[in-house]
Order: structure tokens, then sequence, then C-alpha cells
């Protein structure tokens, strides 16, 4: 009896669900996938996939790409037993600094399928539809502006590709696009772009009008001295165009350029200015790069960080001095070399080494250690950590060791392994905690510590807290700079120098420089100690078809390194350092004073060689087998 | 005593699963030869310039890369087959046969197994009866320099260079000394003479490698004269 009950119960109950339509019961709206059509009805659910396209943007260097992606090019030295391959090899090869082929596009898809559902969408109010949009072409633009600095021309995909699984692929496959034509494209998404972008200077992270034309600046910079200057390398091209731009272009290139810089500098993209907040003007050009309020009118355009938010970065961990670090053994890793610091001119607009030898060959005795670097460019002391120099209030150590008086070094491999002086018992100090020692990692081996960026709050040289410090991608600085060259490149020398005193005069160069002191010499002098580590110096050397001179292969001797400050095509293969060192020779006049030593940190023994197949980086086997159509880079 | 009776078992494993013999057998045909004009070998910088073999039939169009060692040999092992032998586009201080379209030409070659190929190809000079000798601190050298190719694709030469380095590897990048003369400073191609002083090694040696590099202009490779060892 109890069996046919729970029988008759079982069939009631199968039936009961049975009876339901198939449609209705196969057919539910998924819970972990947001529907198009749902997505693009909510500014707020757009912004937020948005956000995510923001993240993937590429830069050259980055302070989430770790501290090494701005070492190399002889500008620093890195203090990392893991990283001394940056200073021992003899040159790159020919598929450095390129990208992720399949994982570029993979993002170029995403960006074509926002844009197509942002236009498709019904829902979103015109005004957030536009802007939305824009922002969507602007990242577009952006990254490949990014892939022709590095590739030259790539194919130029403006739609999501569908495959069909017939087979047969090869509709999908589109050829390289000329370098040119993408330029042109950057260009004219720019101009369609700009005015459904904010004008507003405090907007920083997301695209506004100033960030399209600063971009539309920088490219169309680009172009025009890859289309002059490729010239004078004519094996650095192919002939479809791919890589290499006719010279007949260069001046309708820089008359964009030209016009794109001015319609920030005028004003028509919002009130930017240069950072001008601080008395001290290093300080000053120190905490541009710190100051993320809406006191800094300078930024346009930048990566944004966040502390305790989840998105921070290990830039100041990495590169905190190392007597002052908040992590014991993590800290010091990137070092300006002096190379760079001897090219930041002094007061007068007139290159000189650091003085460390008189006319007769004598050692030069400072009372301080500071004294060696006074009457300089104050951007020298706002972008690299001297010696003497404080961060959060510790005074950083760098020191070699005692100079006695025959002239040879008593020194230590270790601060810690204290010595006693000749001539005395007490165990002393005879180097400095933050090195120099050759070899000894985490401490400066070139004398020198980074400053720009380095994030003076509280905590944030720990790895678990991080640093918020943005960069900065696109900034007015740099937009007076391009407005200088493309100017110069036109022939208006005192438009050139205009704008480039501007730049000059809030590093405290006061003397202007006159129309005609602005040469080619002058205009890469001023982008490489204005941009220092700000990710320009491998794409100006390229595009200036200079890379292969500057970084010739040849070891850089010290003749090289003291003579033609300030020169375009001065070698650069290796860096050096300068290393204060104390005198000591008890009686002398000079005993306690400080005398300096231009240095080859040991660990350096290979020399850049940058080679013409360098220009371009190589396109993967992998890719051109998926797509025959695409040709190799020149010179590989 | 446990610890090492699972090393030895372990050891015992690992030599059962290493017996087994491999899927394929190593390539074992080798494929050497030189860059050579009418018998001349012609010198290059070492690791500088590059050649590829191209076999079909694999799916992937990627190349078996290699480069030239100093004296212009190359050797690379190979399985037996049909190769396509090129020299990429600007490469080398010489011209290589390139198609209609601009495209280096290949060179077939069928392996079977080992084989000795020499390169022929037009350099645009030539460093002949490269003379170096040493006299006191000083290495002088003096040779004769060769125009081969003339017309609308010769080329002027930027300068010629001696080098001088303490190990074999003798080049613009390996040098401990080097002296040089500009394309148009030279009078006499037929005699042309350089001096460059040696200076102090660590440790100390009595004798130098030298050869000399030519720079033409608008060519990125060096063209090298054969590398003399010379006794101090």
């Amino acid at each position: 009896m109890k069996k046919i009950f729970y029988f008759s119960i079982f069939a009631l109950l199968l039936i009961s669900t049975g009876c339901k339509k198939d449609s209705s019961f196969l057919d539910i709206p998924p819970i972990q996938v947001i529907p198009d059509e749902v997505a693009f009805s909510d500014p707020a659910l757009v912004l937020s996939i948005l956000g995510d396209l923001y993240n993937r943007q590429l830069d050259f260097s980055s302070l989430d790409n770790g501290w090494s992606s701005f070492a190399d090019f002889s500008e620093s030295f890195p203090s990392d037993n893991g990283s001394y391959n940056i200073v021992k090899r003899t040159g790159w090869g020919y598929g450095e600094w390129g990208i992720n082929w399949f994982g570029s596009y993979q993002y170029i898809r995403d960006l074509n399928l926002f844009i197509a559902r942002d236009s498709a969408s019904t829902q979103l109010s015109t005004e957030d539809k536009s802007r939305f949009l824009a922002e969507g072409r602007f990242l577009r633009a952006n990254f490949y502006f990014e892939l022709v600095k590095r590739m030259g021309g790539v194919p130029l995909i403006l739609q999501s590709l569908v495959y069909d699984l017939k087979g047969d692929p090869t509709y999908l496959q589109t050829p390289r696009a000329k370098e040119s034509d993408i330029y042109d494209f950057i260009i004219s998404e720019a101009e369609a772009i700009k005015n459904d972008l904010p004008s507003d200077p405090n907007e920083k992270s997301r695209a506004t009008k100033g960030a399209a034309l600063a971009m539309e600046s920088r490219a169309a910079l680009y172009a025009g001295s890859i289309a002059k200057y490729g010239a004078t390398t004519p094996q650095v091209s192919l002939s479809g165009g791919e890589v290499g731009i006719p010279s007949a272009k260069a001046d309708d290139y820089y008359k964009i350029a030209l016009r794109a810089s001015e319609e920030i500098i005028n004003g028509n993209a919002g009130g930017y200015k240069l950072y001008q907040v601080l008395p001290n003007l290093a300080d000053n050009f120190a905490a541009l790069f710190l100051d993320k309020s809406s006191v800094n009118q300078e930024s346009i355009f930048i990566e944004d960080f966040k502390a305790n938010g989840g998105k921070t970065h290990a830039f100041t961990t990495n590169d905190q001095p190392y007597s002052n670090s908040d992590e014991g053994d993590d800290a010091g890793r990137l070092n300006p070399s002096l190379n760079l610091v001897e090219s930041f001119e002094k007061l007068d607009n007139t290159y000189a080494p650091l003085p460390t030898k008189d006319a007769s060959g004598n050692p030069i005795y400072y009372s301080n250690q500071q004294e060696i670097f006074a009457g300089r460019d104050a951007r020298l002391s706002g972008t690299v950590l001297l010696p003497g120099d404080y961060f959060k209030s510790g005074q950083v150590d760098i020191w070699g060791g005692y100079v006695l008086a025959d002239k040879s070094v008593f020194t230590s491999d270790n601060a810690r392994n204290t010595k006693p002086l000749p001539g005395t018992n007490t165990p002393v100090q005879v180097v400095g905690s933050d090195g120099p020692v050759n070899g000894l990692q985490y401490r400066t081996q070139t004398g020198f510590y980074i400053r720009k960026y380095l994030d003076p709050t509280v905590g944030s040289g720990r790895r678990g807290r991080g640093s918020d410090v943005a960069f900065i991608r696109y900034r007015y600085g740099e937009i007076l700079l391009n407005a200088a060259e493309a100017a110069f490149e036109l022939g208006d020398h005192v438009k050139a120098a205009t704008y480039m005193n501007q730049v000059r005069a809030r590093a405290g160069l006061v003397i202007p420089l006159t129309p005609d002191e602005v040469t080619f010499d002058r205009v890469v002098h001023e982008r490489r100690v204005e941009l220092a580590f700000e990710g320009h110096l491998l794409y100006d050397y390229k595009r200036w078809r200079i890379a292969h001179i500057v970084w010739d292969g040849v070891p850089t001797t010290l003749s090289d390194l003291l003579t033609n400050i300030g020169k375009a095509k001065k070698r650069s293969t290796q860096p050096w350092g300068l290393w204060p060192y104390k005198y000591y020779n008890p009686g002398d006049p000079n005993n306690g004073k400080w005398l300096f030593r231009e240095v080859l940190p040991a660990q350096v023994t290979g020399a850049n060689l940058f080679q013409l197949g360098n220009y371009y980086s190589s396109i993967g086997d992998d890719v051109r087998a998926a797509n025959p159509k695409i040709v190799r880079q020149p010179n590989q | 005593m446990k610890i090492f009776s699972y090393v030895l078992l372990l050891t015992f494993i690992t030599c059962l699963f290493s017996c087994k013999k491999d899927n394929y057998a190593p390539p074992a045909s080798q494929l050497s030869g030189a860059l050579m004009y009418k018998g001349d070998s012609i010198g290059v910088e070492y690791d500088r310039v590059p050649f590829q073999l191209y076999q079909y039939g694999f799916g992937k169009v990627g190349a078996i890369d290699g480069t030239f060692d100093q004296n212009g040999s190359y050797h690379a092992l190979l399985f037996d087959g049909e190769y396509k032998f090129i020299i990429p586009g600007g490469q080398g201080p010489f011209l290589w046969k390139q198609t209609a379209s601009g495209d280096p030409d290949s060179l077939s070659i069928t392996m079977k197994g080992n084989q000795n190929l020499n390169i022929e190809v037009m350099p645009y000079y030539m460093i002949r009866n490269a003379k170096i000798s040493a006299s006191g601190t000083n290495v002088t050298a003096t040779f004769k320099i060769d125009q081969i190719i003339t017309g609308p694709d010769a080329k002027d030469i930027e300068n010629v260079t001696v080098f001088i380095n303490n190990t074999q590897f003798v080049s613009g990048t390996n040098n401990i000394g080097k002296a040089s003369l500009n394309g148009s400073e030279i009078t006499d191609p037929d005699n042309v003479s350089l001096t460059v002083a040696v200076p102090s090694m660590t440790p100390a040696q009595n004798y130098v490698f030298a050869r000399v590099g030519l720079k033409i202009s608008g060519v990125e490779d060096l063209l090298f004269s054969p590398l003399q060892k010379i006794p101090l």
C-alpha cells in the first residue's frame, strides 16, 4: 500500500514538471554573463568595461612593468644580480621591444567590439554614448601608435573578424598597412574624436580632448621625423612602405604636429600649464610626477594607481635608497649613469663634464659632496638622487671609500665590514652604506639613485603597501617640446626657441636660447633630460635614426664620456659612474674633503650595439606562418 | 638508511626508463662551407652575418638560422632532404642575388650525407695581400683594395681600419686598438698602409691578433681580411 502511494506521488511529480514547454525550461538567462544590450544600457556598466580596456594599454616604460623597463640604453645601471645581463650583453636581439602579437590583436578585437556595441546601443544617452565611443577610439588609436613605434606598419583591423569555420581563413588575412597609413589613422582618429571628449585638465586617467591632441602631436612628430631622417638610412625601409615614410611627407606631418600642440598650448583643450608650484625648482620638478591633485595642470593623461585599493606598483620598493629602505634587501636597483648626469647643462647654457681634476691632472677637493653638482639644471637633482641628497628625511650615504695620501683607495666590500684606517686601531666604516661597491646589489653602483617617481609617502617602499605614484603618459612639458621640434624642423626657429625656453625656464635655465642656438643637438638634448626615464629615449633615437650611431657597439672610453657632451650623436654604449671618495691624509689641508672619480662599474662588460635590424622589432615566424601576407622587417 | 633506499629505488627507476630509444635519430648530415669570391674567402664579423635555411613540408615557414664565422665559414647539422638557402636582405658586405620583387633569391641544396658547399657572392670590395707585421709596439698593415662591384650598384668606401685584439675575435666591437683612414683620404687604393700602437695588456702576452676591416658606406657589415697572429 505504502509502495503504491510513493509510486503515484513520484509519477505525479514527473508529470507536473514534464508539462513545461522546452523553450521555457531550457532558456534561462545567464547569471554570470551580462548580455550586450544590458551592459550597454547603463553608463556605470559601460565604464567598468572601459576600465578593463584602459588597463590593457601598453607603455614602453611603465611603473607596473617593473623597474627594469626603465633601465638599459646606458642611461642607468641595473644594481640587481639577476639583471646584469643588461650591461653584459653586446647588443639586442631583433625581437627585443616586440609585442605579444596575438594578445595585442585580441585587445584590438575587444576594442573593436566595444566600439561596435556602443554604437549599436539604444538606451544610453547621446552624450554618454558619444563620449564612450570617443574613448574607445582613442584607446584603439593610442594602441596602434604603440604598435607602429615598435613594428612599423601593422595590419589595420577596425572591425572584429569572424571566422566562418569553412576551413579557408585567407579572407581574414590582412597584409601590413603602410607605416604612414597607421600614422594617418592615428591623426585622423584624434581629429575625429577630440570634440566628443571633455576639455577638462582635472580629468587625467580618462581620455580628454587634451589627450587626443597630445597623441596627435606626438604621432605626427614621429611620422615627420621618420620621413625626414629615414632618408639617412635608406636600408631601413620596405618597398611596400610597411617600414619607412617618403621624405616628401615630412613637412606636412610637422605642420600637423605643430598645429595639434598649439591647440593645447593656446588653451583650446583646457587650461594646461607647466607645473610651477614649489619654490625649489628641483623639488618642483620631482613633485610634478608625484602630485595627482588638481594643482597639477601639467599631466594630461596618466595611468593612475591607488594604494590600499588594489592597484599599486613596486617602483619605490625596488628603487628606494638602501640605507633608508622600508624593505631591507629590496632597494636601489635603478642607478642613473654619469652619461645622463653630466649631460644636464650649467646655468649659463653650456655643457661641461663634472670637474674631478684640475688642469694639471690633480684631483679637485670639495668640502661637501654636493658642491660638484652646483650650478646645474634643476632637473638634475629633480631626476636623480645625488650623493648627500635626502629621501624621506634620511640622507643617502654614497661614497666609495677613503683615498689615501698615495692616491690608493682604502675600502671594504660592505659598509658593515669596518676596518681601522692606516695608523689607527679603531675600526670605522670605510664605504657608504648606499655603496658604491662593484657587484654589491641593491646599492648604487654608479654613485646615483633615481628620484623621478620615487614616492616619499610613509610606507610606499613596503612590498605589502606599494606605491601609487601615477605614470604620466602625456604631459604639457612634452607638448611644448613637440611644438618646439616641429617649429624647428619647419624652419621657424623663433617659435622653436620660445617654446623650448618655457620648459628650460621652469628648470632654472633662465638665460633664453636665441633662435640661432636652437639646433638639432639642442632638440635631442632637451628631450633627453626633460623626458628622462619616461619611456621616450628609444623611440626618439629610432625616429631620428641616430640609435645605430649612439649605440654603435664600441666600448665608451673615458674621453668619449667627457667630450662632445650635448651632441646628439655622442657615443653612449656603457653606463659610467661617478664615485665620491673621502680624502684621508691627516695633516694635509685637504684631509676629510671629497674627491670624485669616473668609474666604469665592473659589471659593465658589454657595449650596446644597435643594428639596423633593430629599428623595427621582428615579427615572429608563428605570426608569418599564420598569415603569409605579412612581410619580414628589413635587415633581419 | 631509509632515504638511501629511496635514492637507490629512484636511481633504478631512472635507469629503467632512460633505456628507451629516442623517437628520432638526431640530424647527422653536416653542411659546411665558406663565403667565397672566385676562390678567395671573405672575412666578416663574428656572429653578425646571418644565413637562413628553409625546409618545406613541415607546416610552419620558420627558418633554420645560423651565422657565419669570422673567416666566412658556416656549418649546419641537418636531416637529409631538400633545403633552400638564403642570406636575408641587407646582410653582409656583398650583394646577394635578388628576385624581381626584391626578396633574396634562394639557393637549392639537396642534403644526402655530409656536404661541402661554398657560397659564391659578389663583394663590393676585396682586401688583397694584407701584410700585417709588428715593429716594436706598433703594428703595421699594408694592403691593396680591389673594387669588385662597379657601375650602378657600386658603393664608396667609408673607411678602412686595422683592428688588433688580445683574443682571436677581432672586430669593431672587440678590439684593444685600431687605426683608420677615411675613404676620401685613400690616395692609392693599391697601396694602403695603417699603423696602430699596441697598448699594454693585462695579463701580458707577446702576440696580438690583427686584421683589416673595410666599411662600405650604406652597408652595415664590415668586410675583413684574413685573421693573422702577430708575434710582438
